[in-house]
């Protein structure tokens, strides 16, 4: 590093510095803090004159005014090559378990460790010849990583067309050997190895154009199916109050959504839940693939007590991450766990800065970059012709349950799907427990329109009956309005309703989500005759019960059998 | 020797001001008055400006007063002489023996890799049913009891502590009242618990600045033990005293307050210390049983709200009983799948019932007729709360779950159970 722009520390305010710089500094450019031998890794958030504010993405216990700074003049980077599929990253790409290595039981600060292994030797294959005119994003060559073709691109950074004047042969290269050169239009040659870097904040943009999210994103959970669907490259939201299942419906979609690769932002929530995941999904089989679910995944983990600057990083190398497998042809998703922490972090750094606060302390911009973030998701039409997608779903915390709240309002403006989660429900034990009337979709379902508003009219109805048996009583109410009721709560009791515990009944392939509701619709759609309420609940507590059985059974099974003919038997005879 | 500085510049609230240099941020001084000697530390660098909380509090301190940094974080020992020694939130005695300064380490430490975490699989068992079959304690969660002021919520902690089968008991008590602090130091030592136990007690009627430093002293010395291959319960009551220091000291320096007067950081700071119970790989673990009261019965009051956010559940104590509703054990399935085959089937339909019986306990009080199914869960509903809910009773998970099924046979019949056919064929009581 020769001659890098240098500063001092003048104040620190928590994980906040300020710094006076000698020459020039970039916003959200990097630095480092020097103290006691060690770096700190530090961006510039804010310049006014010769002082700079930067966040310091590590405790500042210890420095002091006079320390050293040196700045980098690169803005927060992830580097992007084959290897970062099965990783588990920090908010900025450290490898974890490799820090675990280093440093034992404790995150020690001012240790940053490559994000990918620089030893390792991969299978590549040349896809260019020399001559051939490239641009950024374009295909060079592709390594085998698990399961998928990982191609080797011209780097994003790339300006206009080049010609590739070398490329290597096919063999086995690590990832820092140069694979291709290519020229531009003024002779400036570039060495293309299998590593690229890209800043964080800024989203990738090597494709043709965006296309319309249309296909829905198979969730395998029923009431997101069937009810509140996703689109591939669409988004959606989770807010709901703690405890209603937020991360436990996220975890869900990250075992049986049916997309290539599954990004896990952990930002700002406990470390054990993305323990859980760290521990499990190296042994749980992807049943589409019948490898297992790690080789599919990438987890960054900056949870709660790990550096609040990370924290608020952990969301951009996710997406960026994401979008670069998207350029690979690949439909990425990815589940942040929960955007509310990346906004008290955008929150606290807001009232160090001592800006003026908007809404509940949040920073004015708040809303802009909530929308600027899921803008990042999207379905692309790739320069070769392929797509490609990253289909963004954040939960978030809302304070006091609340969804009056700044960080909910931002993203319900900008999300195509909300999945509301009801303290009631889950109070109920109704997983998962989103709100069935309250909770709404732009995209596609896998049930037919008019079957599905059939149903959704069901559920309106019987939700008013049972409000009106509130203030007349059941005994007040005409068993034909009754029924209606019986048949709403079946609805719910027997497909909104989905035990994630459950080995069978976790996850709904599409085929068998469509054949169990068009047996509900069968149902709903039949006007039976009772002779006193007490029948009709009975009735309908029975057929619940052996829906519920074959919900719990594999299809094929001797069970699944019995309780199928036991509800087209109810059927029949009523 | 370290430098002795004069001037203080500005007194606020607890936080003094002096011009001084090559100081670290976070570090301790020592600051002598007429009144005596406190410590204090850095929590603002602003050029040659040094902001100082004082954790003795500012009251008598004139601005000739002494001044001298130690050039180091708060330490605690970690000497094995510190079980069954009684300390401040500052680390001084309390128990008029000597001092411990042996093996000093840095509190408030780095978080754990999480990498370095396994996951938690042994139940805590408790012999309270709310608790066992409804939502199961685990080694390493982290829980605070949800309560109010009167509740039996210190009785509840000791009780769980009590027969809890662990190595080390570290206690918080922060703003503890006198006659608290001495049930806890009583509970223990009754059950010869105090030989291996350590207690930082902050009381209500210490320096507020000292409450702050509890949680960080007690977990630094659970920690010790814990990568000693320690089993190690913490406990802190009470939490909202701790968040409401905080606010105390985010005022005094004029930050921003985000909800209703707490700093924005309530959330990261609250979760820095909770974030501390840990089952570790290849050595201990540390079991976090909290206090959270919460003011005016109020679950969203951002002190419960960023705690429930945080931890891994809560028990919410009302009435003398653990309410179903509002309670929860986020680790519960981590542990009930291998208890017993009919736990989770037990749990589930139990909640849904009494969910029910208290919707038609709603109707009833509103004058409607009830009917036969409406009997069925007056009668299910008041059962449920004699034989689950109330505190007295105090039986293991096995006989809770039996008696739920018995519970469930007087009320319903098989079919209303809505229980998976295999285990009512295993369960359901014969006769
Ligand atoms: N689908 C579900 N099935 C069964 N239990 C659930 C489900 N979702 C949530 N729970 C229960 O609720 C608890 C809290 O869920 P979690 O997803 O952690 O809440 P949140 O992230 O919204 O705070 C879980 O530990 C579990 O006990
Ligand atoms: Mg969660």
């Amino acid at each position: 590093m020769q001659d890098s722009n240098k500063g001092k520390i003048v104040g620190v305010n928590g994980n906040m510095i300020t710094v006076e710089f000698d020459t020039h500094v970039i916003q959200n450019e990097i630095a480092y803090a020097i103290t006691e031998g060690k770096r700190l890794k530090s961006e510039v958030i804010r310049v006014r004159g010769n002082r700079a504010d930067l966040q310091v993405f590590e405790d500042t216990k210890g420095l002091k005014v006079g320390d050293d700074v040196e700045f980098t003049e690169e803005l927060l980077s992830v580097e992007l090559g084959p290897g970062i599929l099965t990783s588990i990253y920090d908010g900025l790409q450290n490898p974890l378990p490799d820090l675990a290595k280093k440093s034992g039981f404790f995150l020690e600060k001012g240790v940053y460790l490559k994000p990918l292994d620089y030893e390792k030797e991969w299978d590549y294959t040349p896809m260019v010849k020399v001559g051939d005119e490239v641009i950024a994003g374009d295909r060079l060559g592709w390594v085998p990583e698990g399961i998928f073709k990982h191609y080797i691109m011209v780097p994003f950074t790339t300006k206009g067309v080049c010609k590739v004047t070398e490329v290597a042969s096919a063999g086995k290269l690590k990832i820092s050997t140069t694979i291709a050169k290519i020229s531009n239009d003024k002779d400036i040659v570039t060495e293309v190895t299998m590593v690229q870097e890209w800043p964080v904040k800024i989203p990738i943009s090597a494709y043709k154009e965006k296309l319309l999210p249309q296909e829905t994103l198979i969730s395998q959970i029923r009431i997101i199916d069937g009810f509140f669907p996703v689109a591939i490259g669409g988004t959606f939201c989770t807010p709901g109050p703690f405890g209603a299942g937020k991360t436990v419906l996220q975890h869900a979609l990250s075992k049986y959504a049916e997309a290539d690769i599954v990004i896990i932002a952990a930002c700002g929530e406990r470390a054990g839940e993305v323990v859980e995941i760290l521990r499990e999904f190296p042994h749980l089989e992807d049943p589409r693939t019948g490898k297992t679910l790690m080789e599919r995944s990438i987890i960054i983990c900056n949870t709660s007590s790990m550096p609040v600057a990370a924290r608020e990083a952990s969301v951009y190398t996710a997406v960026t991450l994401a979008e670069y497998y998207r350029q690979m042809g690949l439909n990425c998703l990815l589940l942040a766990d929960s955007t509310s922490r990346w906004a008290q972090a955008l929150r606290e750094m807001s009232g160090r800065l001592e800006e003026i606060p908007g809404e509940e302390a949040f920073p004015a911009y708040l809303e802009s970059l909530i929308a600027s973030f899921y803008e990042r998701a999207g379905l692309v039409k790739l320069n070769c012709g392929e797509t490609g997608s990253v289909t963004i779903g954040g939960s978030v915390s809302p304070a006091g349950g609340n969804f009056e709240e700044p960080v909910t309002q931002a993203t319900l403006k900008v999300v195509g799907a909300f999945h509301g989660l009801s303290r009631d429900r889950s109070n109920a034990r109704r997983y998962p427990a989103i709100h069935p009337l309250e909770s709404w979709s732009h995209y596609k379902s896998i049930v037919e329109d008019e079957k599905i508003n059939f149903a959704r009219e069901t559920l309106r109805r019987g939700n008013e009956v049972n409000q009106m048996m509130k203030v007349i009583g059941e005994e007040g109410t005409h068993i034909n309005d009754f029924q209606i009721y019986l048949k709403s709560e079946f609805l719910d009791f027997v497909f909104l309703q989905q035990n994630t515990f459950d080995s069978v009944d976790a996850a709904t392939n599409k085929k068998r989500q469509t054949y169990m509701f068009d047996k509900v619709m069968a149902i709903l759609k039949k006007q039976f005759t009772f002779e006193s309420k007490d029948k009709a609940r009975r009735f309908f507590l029975e057929l619940r019960s052996d829906f519920i059985n074959l919900n719990y059974s594999a299809e094929g099974t001797e069970d699944y059998k019995k309780f199928e003919n036991l509800i087209d038997k109810k059927f029949e005879d009523n | 020797m370290r430098k002795v500085y004069h001037r203080i510049v500005q007194i606020a609230g607890n936080v003094i001001t002096v011009e001084a240099e090559n100081i670290g941020y976070g570090h301790l001084a020592e600051v002598t008055s007429a009144r005596g000697t406190s410590l204090a530390q850095v929590i603002r660098l602003v050029d040659n400006k040094v902001f100082l909380q004082v954790f003795a509090g500012s009251r008598g301190i004139s601005t000739g007063d002494e001044v001298r940094f130690l050039g180091s974080p708060m330490q605690v020992s970690s000497s094995k002489n510190l079980l069954g020694r009684i300390f401040t939130g500052g680390g001084i005695p309390r128990d008029g023996r000597p001092e411990v300064k042996d093996d000093m380490i840095e509190i408030a430490g780095p978080s754990v890799n999480p990498s370095k975490r396994i996951i938690p699989k042994n139940m805590i068992r408790t012999g309270i049913p709310m608790i066992d079959v409804f939502n199961s304690l685990v080694e390493s969660q982290k829980l605070p009891i949800f309560s109010i002021a009167g509740e039996p919520y210190n009785q509840l902690l000791a009780r769980v502590a009590m027969q809890a089968e662990v190595d080390v008991i570290i206690l918080g008590g922060m703003g503890l009242k006198y006659d608290d602090y001495l049930f806890f130091k009583n509970t223990l030592d009754e059950h010869g618990a105090l030989s291996r136990s350590v207690l930082f007690v902050h009381t209500a009627s210490d320096p507020v600045v000292e409450c702050l430093l509890v949680p960080d002293m007690a977990l630094a010395v659970a920690e010790n033990y814990a990568l000693e291959g320690k089993k190690v319960l913490v406990l802190l009551t009470d939490m909202t005293n701790y968040a409401d220091a905080m606010k105390e000291i985010a005022i005094t320096m004029e930050q921003i307050p985000s909800n209703r007067g707490y700093p924005g950081d309530l959330y990261s700071q609250l979760a820095a210390r909770y974030e501390k119970a840990v089952d570790f790989d290849s050595a201990g673990s540390i079991t976090i049983l909290a206090v959270t009261t919460m003011p005016g019965d109020d679950v969203t009051h951002p002190v419960p709200d960023n705690t429930g956010y945080i931890t891994e559940g809560q028990f919410y104590l009302k009435n003398g009983r653990i309410e179903p509703f509002g309670s929860l054990s986020r680790l519960k399935q981590q542990v009930n799948d291998t208890t017993r085959s009919d736990h989770r089937a037990i749990m589930d339909t139990m909640i849904r019932f009494y969910a029910d019986f208290l919707e038609t306990k709603e109707k009833q009080s509103m004058g409607f007729q009830m009917s036969s199914w409406d009997e069925k869960l007056l009668k299910y509903g008041v059962l449920f709360e004699t034989r689950m809910m109330d505190l007295s009773v105090n039986i293991p998970l096995e006989d809770a779950l039996d008696l739920g099924w018995e519970t469930l046979a007087e009320c319903f019949d098989k079919t209303e159970s809505g229980i998976k056919h295999d285990l009512l064929e295993e369960y359901w009581p014969k006769n």
